[in-house]
This record gives structure tokens, sequence and C-alpha cells, in this order.
């Protein structure tokens, strides 16, 4: 086993007195802390870490940040399982699992490369001529053999077992990035007075100057602020912590990752949502690669990530290294590997070279040729040589690392995410963000200031501005200066190679300059339709390293320049983000409340199926009265029908009304009209939206003069108060009456059936429940064990039915009361399975009828308002297309046919009929009626084929059943209401 | 990501709130009996990029009414007031 061989004996920013065990596809391995896992995999000699997306070509770490393509792993195992995590970009952790992603059967034999072969079929516009276009059949011979090919990795599917949060966070200035611009406006804006929150997504607060050497002036400076920082008690640092987007009202969204598999307790990640008064974004800049012919092979890799790699993380990735530039940074880096004993040449793309670093370079023995590009690379697994074109003509030499820098492009993601458009600046060859809005402030790289010393500076004077928008203005003492000497700016225009073989744009996308001029040559050449069209910038890194490589080889082809071309839009997140993370500790049962009833323990204990309506829990069915569901509903109606059944409604909506105007305003809400409602008296009432829409029914009962109890259907509770309260805010605030939800302090139940008086008159002896002292519609308010008790007499059922209010916290108790009473009468509890089929035979409307789609007239309740107007909903209710002769109406409908069932959601048809489409109407509800003896239900029915008596064909195409059916009249069961009155 | 300062409760995140439609439509009386005016108020809206007055509910705070100016670009809040006009 190779062991840390890449390691340099000393330097870096590693703690070598803590080693790390972490292991990678079956292997054990050691790195130390202060590694990343793509630092310890370079450190143990592993350039190959994966396979590319769409050709599976061998990769290998390109990059040292979360910019990175290429080193894609599955972190984890089981229900920890995530896919995709640049391993540059993950803290190494003791007992860390990585896997590669997206080889098979293994990373150094991989039987898919051979797709390299079927190559022309995965060229750019495939995806989108294999679906949108003639050939989308082609799809289903394809889909197989694409979705094991191309792909990344693949998510866990156990339950994840870690903790995630969402937190809420608040500073006066947050700035963005932990590098020498966001150090420097740190302490300028927190010694000017901020409250500052510093978010930086390394673990290490330094941004590039943990590239440069581990004990130079970078290194002392850096330590220096930093210690500055800690002593300031307005200062939080957020390391670990990725902003991936910024929304309205300053708000940022952050991700804090904790990836350390043995940290027991804390949660995995948080979902911050920071609100700050003013933010700078110091996010620093991307190098670009260069495109050439084979630039994908492991062993080419960014010019800045080799020189991390060796500076920060004591790694020499090459002994035999080629360093290609455009520009003047890239002979630091080959300075600095040079000097560890590296092999180095440089090939400058410019024929005049930079004097000063040239004479440098070459005291270190680096062989610089000038005017030289790289044409092609030799290599599968590994970089073996190169091939040069430039003026000395064509020549090769062997290497085992290819660094490259075609030059930088500022972060300019976040920044873009509220729409600000990122603006080319010719003199650095890129693109900086446009004009930030009030309250936004840049520095840095980011905004086109490469030098360290200017960095710093510009972070200064961003802190002092931040500081006060904020509306505070103390001093801040100058930063300690360091200048690194860098140019200023430091930008030349890569030369576009001669591509011979696949020379690679977006290595993630597996997108080539060949894609792109396929696309151009076919019209999509407008950067949007190209990145379209070739899934260019669309992998889980959005294009952080290709966005400028693919822009220019457009406007090359184009013959434009750039800022002509444009460039694409970039929206969050910056970086992937897990699911788990924003919904935090929503999940399972906490996703949303469970509301129980006062009787809740009660059904539990006593054998109720409990069923979630809404977030409400309801007993379902009783056990005692049936093995399943079918079996019980039907039990509980006919003990409802012959005796007596206890039902809990305590879900239902209670609204107190009171004042002088209330029953005005009752009249106003409702279709039908309360005013003339005597005292003591209940009424059944529809309400209407606004465009004549069926909204919600419910009974109100007038308690006195002024003062009304009203009820709303379970489901309508919230939405019928938020109306009320509308109405009387806005549309008619002079009329004297306010509305309380009153539905959590009423436990509520209905005692229905013919026994249900004798079980009242027991249950309260000194009560006069007669039927002159409390008829049908009528109310009487009495007192049980101390508490008040309201009971009115209303049935659902179509039986005689008193519904009992009473104090919540007494809830269960007067029903273990009544229960214990009336069981000489045979009152026992029912479900709601059973109170919908009740209902459904006496053809009372509920939810499946009152579904947003239907009038009074619709549902046979036009009478009620039929003398009336001035209450919401008249007048759009009796728009002409409500009353088109075929407007689906409501029916009852009996089962034709011996020994079969109707079903709720059929399609209903007349004889001649194609059956196809939506039909003339369709069942909305169902039950078995014992009365009947068969199955019932209602349905709402084109109303010229309605004519009671006549036939329909109910089909159910999920079981492929059609069925006869007898259109009927809605009420099954006692038409003229002789249950419920006497 | 909208916080809108309730006038009874202070500043307060938009989960706390139900939003209400267009504020600036005058709502025809109760027993106006013009469709014309109702199929306006129903359905009509100007739907403009910029400054929007909107009716917004305090639900799980004071439960009242407010009416919001909302700049529907960025959702700057310029005003927030009662909805009830006494209230103010
Ligand atoms: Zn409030």
């Amino acid at each position: 086993m190779n062991s840390n061989d890449r390691r340099l004996p000393a330097g870096g920013r590693i703690d070598r007195m803590r080693p790390i065990g972490f292991s990678f596809d079956g292997r054990t391995l050691n790195g130390y802390q202060g590694d990343t896992l793509a630092s310890a995999l370079l450190a143990n000699g592993i350039t190959l870490t994966g396979r590319s997306f769409k050709y599976h070509r061998p990769r290998g770490t390109f990059s040292a940040g979360p910019e990175e393509p290429n080193a894609l792993v599955t972190l984890g195992t089981g229900g920890r399982r995530e896919p995709n995590l640049p391993a540059t970009a993950l803290e190494l952790a003791q007992g860390m699992i990585a896997e590669s992603q997206n080889r098979w059967p293994s990373l150094g034999f991989d039987l898919q490369s051979v797709n390299g072969l079927f190559a022309p079929f995965l060229s750019a516009g495939f995806y989108y001529k294999t679906f949108m276009g003639p050939t989308r059949r082609a799809w289903m011979f394809y889909e197989h053999f694409i979705r094991r090919a191309a792909g990344l990795g693949r998510a866990g599917t156990e339950r994840d077992p870690d903790r995630y949060e969402v937190r809420h966070a608040f500073a006066d200035v947050a700035i963005v990035g932990g590098g020498p611009a966001g150090l420097s406006a740190a302490r300028a804006a927190a010694y000017a007075g901020s409250d500052v929150a510093l978010i930086e997504q390394d673990f290490l607060l330094g941004g590039q100057l943990l590239s440069e050497r581990s004990d130079g002036e970078a290194a002392a400076w850096l330590k220096a602020i930093e210690t500055e920082l800690a002593g300031l008690p307005n200062v939080t640092v957020r390391r670990r912590t990725m902003a991936f987007g910024i929304y309205d009202g300053n708000t940022l969204a952050l991700i804090e990752r904790n990836d350390d598999p043995v940290v027991q307790g804390a949660a995995r990640q948080v979902f911050i949502m920071l609100r700050a008064r003013a933010v700078i974004f110091a996010a620093g800049a991307i190098e670009r690669p260069l495109v050439f012919s084979n630039n994908d092979r492991p062993g080419v890799m960014l010019t800045s990530a080799a020189r991390t790699y060796f500076n920060r993380f004591a790694v020499l990735p090459g002994e035999n290294i080629l360093v290609a530039t455009t520009n003047d940074g890239a002979y630091r880096a080959a300075i600095d590997l040079a000097a560890a004993g590296a092999r180095v040449t440089i090939a400058d793309q410019r024929s005049i070279l930079p004097a000063g670093l040239a004479e440098e370079a070459r005291r270190l023995n680096i062989a610089i040729r000038s005017g030289t590009q790289i044409a092609d690379l030799r290599g599968g697994h590994a970089v073996k040589a190169a091939k040069f074109a430039g003026p000395g003509g064509n020549s090769e030499i062997a290497c085992d690392l290819v660094c490259v820098s075609g030059g930088w492009s500022p972060t300019v993601h976040l920044t873009s995410h509220l729409g600000v458009r990122p603006v080319y600046r010719d003199d650095m060859d890129g693109f900086v963000p446009g004009g930030l809005p009030a309250g936004h402030f840049g520095a840095g790289s980011m905004m086109g200031r490469f030098s360290t010393a200017d960095a710093i500076d510009s972070g200064h004077r961003a802190g002092i501005e931040a500081t006060a928008f904020c509306g505070k203005s103390a001093a801040a003492p100058a930063p300690a200066r360091l200048d690194l000497g860098e140019a200023a700016t430091d930008a030349f225009r890569a030369i576009p190679s001669i591509v011979r073989g696949k020379a690679f744009v977006d290595f993630q996308m597996d997108v080539t300059t060949k894609d792109i001029e396929l696309a151009h040559r076919e019209g999509y050449e407008s950067v949007e339709h190209l990145k379209r069209y070739t899934t260019l910038g669309m992998g889980t890194e959005q294009g952080k390293t290709s966005n400028f490589a693919a822009l220019s080889a457009m406007a090359a082809l184009r013959q434009e320049t750039i800022p002509q071309t444009g460039t694409t839009t970039f929206r969050p997140p910056y970086a992937p983000v897990a699911i788990g993370a924003l919904a935090g500790r929503s999940v399972g049962r906490h996703f949303k409340p469970i509301r129980r009833t006062p009787m809740h323990d009660w059904h539990v204990a006593n054998g109720a199926d409990m069923l979630e309506v809404g977030l409400w829990m309801r007993p379902y069915f009783y056990r005692v009265a049936g093995r399943d569901v079918n079996e019980a509903y039907v039990a509980e109606m006919r003990m409802v029908r012959g005796a007596a059944g206890l039902m809990d409604i305590s879900t239902l909506g209670k609204i107190d009304v009171q004042g002088p105007d209330a029953a005005i305003f009752l009249d106003r809400v409702y279709a039908n009209g309360f005013a003339k409602l005597p005292v003591g008296r209940a009424r059944y009432g529809v309400m209407l939206r606004d465009d004549g829409i069926v909204f919600d029914d419910g009974t109100t009962t007038r308690l006195s003069e002024n003062r009304f109890f009203m009820t709303t259907s379970t489901a309508k509770a919230a939405d019928v108060l938020s109306r009320l309260e509308f109405l009387l805010d806005t549309a008619w605030p002079e009329l004297r009456v306010a509305v309380t939800s009153v539905s959590d302090e009423w436990a509520t139940m209905s005692v229905a059936g013919p026994k249900s008086r004798d079980v009242l008159a027991a249950a309260f002896p000194g009560l006069d429940v007669s039927n002159e002292a409390l008829p049908h519609m009528g109310f009487i308010e009495t007192e049980f064990a101390g508490r008040a008790l309201r009971i009115i007499r209303l049935s659902y059922s179509g039986e005689r039915a008193y519904e009992i209010y009473v104090g919540a916290t007494a809830g269960e108790k007067v029903w273990r009361h009544l229960l214990e009473v009336g069981a000489a009468f045979g009152l026992r509890p029912y479900g709601v399975e059973a109170l919908g089929a009740l209902r459904v035979e006496k053809g009372h409307v509920a939810g499946p009828e009152i579904d947003g789609r239907t009038t009074l007239d619709d549902l046979g309740l036009g009478r009620m308002a039929a003398k009336r107007t001035g209450f919401v909903g008249d007048v759009l209710r009796r728009r002409p297309a409500f009353q088109a002769p075929n407007r689906q109406r409501l029916v009852g409908l009996e089962c034709a046919e011996e020994g079969k069932r109707l079903r709720g959601g059929a399609i209903l048809f007349i004889p001649g009929d194609t059956v196809a489409g939506h039909g003339r109407g369709r069942i909305t509800s169902v039950t078995f009626s014992p009365e009947l003896g068969r199955y019932v239900g209602l349905a709402l029915l084109a109303a010229d084929v309605a004519a009671e008596g006549s036939e329909v064909f109910a089909t159910y195409p999920m079981k492929a059943e059609t069925v006869r059916a007898r259109i009927v009249s809605p009420v099954f069961l006692d038409p003229k209401g002789e249950r419920l009155h006497g | 990501m909208l916080r809108i300062e309730c006038p009874c409760c202070g500043l307060r995140d938009h989960d706390e709130f139900r939003y209400g439609g267009d504020a600036s439509i005058t709502r025809p009386g109760h027993d106006d009996p013009d469709p014309e005016a109702w199929y306006r108020y129903v359905y009509v809206r100007k739907n403009p990029p910029g400054p929007h007055r909107e009716f917004w509910q305090h639900v799980t705070g004071c439960r009242q009414w407010l009416v919001v100016e909302r700049d529907t670009r960025d959702h700057a809040i310029a005003s927030v007031g009662f909805a009830r006009k006494t209230r103010a």
C-alpha cells in the first residue's frame, strides 16, 4: 500500500501529529488533519478519481476548491450516502468513506468506456432531439442504455439518520469570502462599529493566501488578522459555510457542513438564513482551463490548484511538470514547484515574456517556451507527454503533470442571483458584477482587483462603506500591508488550439469544442440556447470552470466579441444543496402538526382505527364494529339507523359572531337569510365565494339577539374565519361585528338515531329534551358537572340527532357519561366512514361535491337563495355559463347490476357514447346502503341527460370496470324528513 | 424571505401572514347588482412590475388585515398599515 509517498517531509498547513484514516473505493488510506479528501488522495498517489458523465473517460483531480468538475465522490453509506460531492472541498475526517462515481465495475477498468465508440449518439443535442424531435420514439430504445451509462452518483434510498437544522441569523454586514479582501473588509467593518458575519466555504480562512508558502509573509499576515478578528467581539466567523444564494431583503442562504462522521450530536448540515443590512461580496475568482485535444486527462490540473496542493497540503502533485499559461500568475506556481525539486517547463502562449519572472524561473532551471501552446496530450489513465504547436514547429516533451492557466474569472454567481448582469472588462478579459444595488459592495479579485495589496485595500474600503450604509461611522485603522508583487490586471486572451481529438470545454457535462461547433451550425447561437442544447454548465458545479471557454469558443465561431455574445444567467444554488438541510427538523411527524380532539385518547384506547383528515386525527371506524372498514362502517350505519350512535365532531370550525350588526352581517355572508332567525334556533347555511361558486356550508345558531354561534366544515374552518375577517376589515368596516374562532374551546359530539332523545334524557335528567322544548333546529343551554353545555338539535345523518358542545377539557368526561348511560339504548361510537356513508344516503353534499367548481344550482340548493339579493356571490352566480343546459348537476345514482358496486371517481357515459375522455359527469361519493341493500352514490352529471329513471354507465378505468347505474333522487332515505322531526 | 412590519406586532416573517390579493381594487357595494362591476372586481388585475398595494393578513399574529405596499420586482416594502382605516 502506498502511504503518503507524494507527501513532502515538511511544510503545509497539515497537522502531522494527527493522522486520519479514511477509505476510498474500499482502500484504507491515511491523511492528516488539515487535508481535503482530494489532497489526501493525491498524497497517496491517487490521480484517477472518476469517470466522465457521458463518455466514461478517466478523470483526475482538476482543482482545489468547489469549482471541481471531475473529482466528484459519493460520501458515506446507507442512509448517509450523499453523491456528487467535490473531493476538493471535503475536509478529511476520521472514518470518512468515499467512493468514486460513474464507473463499473471498477474505476481502473470501466466496461462502459467503450461508450466512446457510441460518441456520435451522445453529441450535443442528443437529448434535445431524442425527447423533442420526430425521433422521440428513439428514447424508448435508448433509455435503458443511457440511464445506466450517463449519470452521476446515485442518492441513497434509506432513511437518513442524521439531524439537520434550519436557523436564522442576523448581521449588520455580511461578508461572503474569507480571503484577503473579505478578511480586510471584516476587520474594517468591525472596527467601524458593525456586527459582522464573515462567511467562508473552506475550513480555513485565507482564500488564495493559503496557496502561498505556509511560512512566508502571507502566512504571517493571515495569522495576524485572524488573531485580530478573534479579539473583536462583534465578528462572527462562519467557516465550512457556503453562501449558495442571495434573495430579496438581503437574505443570504447559507449551508454549514459538518462532514465528520464521528462528531456526535451536531447537526450534519445547518441551513442558515442570514439577514444583513449590507452585504460585501469578496468571493474571489476561479482560474480558467485551456482548451486543447485530450485536455481532460488525469494529470491535467489548474496551475493555482497545483500550487495549493504544494504549499497548503505539502503534496508534490508531479515531478516532471509542464505549466501551460497565458499569463504571469502561473510563473509563481512554476517557481514554487521547481524550488521543491520538480523538473518544470513553461509553455507560454505569449511571445513577449514577463522579464523579471522569466529570469527568476530560469535561475531555477525552468525551461521556457514562448509563443507555444499544447496541441495534444498522450496518456490514458495518466498524462505521459505533451505535443506542442508553436513557432518552433511541432515537438513533444514527457511530463506527468500538466498545469494549465487561461486567466481568471471573477466569481460573479452570487451577485447575479438578484439580477445584476455581469459586465465585460477588456483590460482583464473577463466579467465582473455590473452595477451593484444599494447596500451591496464588492472587493478583491471578484471585482477585478487581482493583486493581494489591492484586495486588502478594496476590502478595507468596502468594510467602511458598508458600515456607513448601516448608519454607523466610527473610524477603522488601516490594515497591515501585504504586497506579493502580482500585477494589478494580468490578462492575455487564450489562443484557440487546433483541435484534433476531443477538446473539452465543460469537463463535468462532457461538452467538447465539436459540440459547440455543432450547436452553432444548427443555429443554437445565443448563449442561453447553447447552454440548453449542449447541457454546458448544467452539471453540479454549474460551469464554474467552463463558462468562459465556452463563451470564447462561441464568440469565435460567430466572429463576435465576447460582450456581444454575452454570458449566461447564474441562478441559485451556487453549489448543490441537500434537500435534508432545507427541511431541517421538518421531517416525518414534524413535517406538519397533528391536531387531536379532546376525546382522542379515548378513541385510541377503545379500538378506533384513526385516520388523518387534513391535520386532524379522527376515528375512521371502531374495530368492535367489524374487522375492517368495509365491515365496520355498515354495522355502524345500522346502529345509528336502528338505535343510536355517538360521533366525535370536535373538528368542526366554530366561530363566535357578536355585535349589534351580527344578523345583518350573516345575512350578507350566507346565501340564505339569517336576519329573521329566532333566538334559540339554528339554521343550515351556505356561503358562496365572490365568483358565485359555493365556498362552505355549516349551521349557525342564534344564542341571543346580537350573538350567533357558527360552525363550518372541518376543512374550511380557517378559510371561513379569515374571509369573515377580511369582509369586516376591508369591505364593511361600518358593521359593528366581531368574529372569534372558538374551534378549540369546545369539544363536540353528536348523538344520532331513533333512541338519541332517550339517551339525552337519561344523561341529563333535569333537562327537558322533549320535542316541544327542543324541536328540530332547536337550541338549549345548560350545565353538566359545573361546565356550560350547549345542545343543538341538528341532523347530518337524517336521523333525530343532537350536537352537544362542552368545554374542551370536559369533552372526554361527557363522552364517557353519554356512553355509560346510553349503553342501555344501544349507544356506541361510530367513525367518519359511517358518518360519510350516512350523509350520502341522506343526499347531503360535502367536500367531494363542494369542490370549488359547483354552484348552488349545481348542488340542487338554488331555492335557498331564490328570493334574495345582496349576499356574497349573488351577482356572479347568475352568469349565463352557470345556466348552460349541459351543466353538471347533482343527481343520485343507484347500482343497477346485481353483485356489482359503484366507485367514487368513476366517469359517467350514456348508452351510445364512445367511452373516452371526461364523459358526461362523474361519481363524487358512494356508499353501500344497508337500507336499500345496494350501492348508492352522488354524482355530478350533465343536466340534459340527467332525467330520473334513465341509465348511465359508470366506468372506472383503474380497475377496468364498467357498471350500469340508474339516475334517482339524491335523497335515498326518508325524503319527507319524518325521522328528523317529532 | 419577506418580512412585514405589522403595525400591531412588529417586524415578522412572511410565514406568519396570508396573502389576500390586490388592495387597489374597489369592492362593489354588497347590493350592487352590476355583473360588470363584480367581474372587474373578481377577475381583472393589472399585475404591475413595481409598487403594488396588496392585502396581507397577520394570521398567526394579531389577525388584522393589512395593506402592504410592495414592489413586485424586488419585494421592497414601502409601507404597511391596517386595512380597517379606524385602526390606523
Ligand atoms: Zn400583527
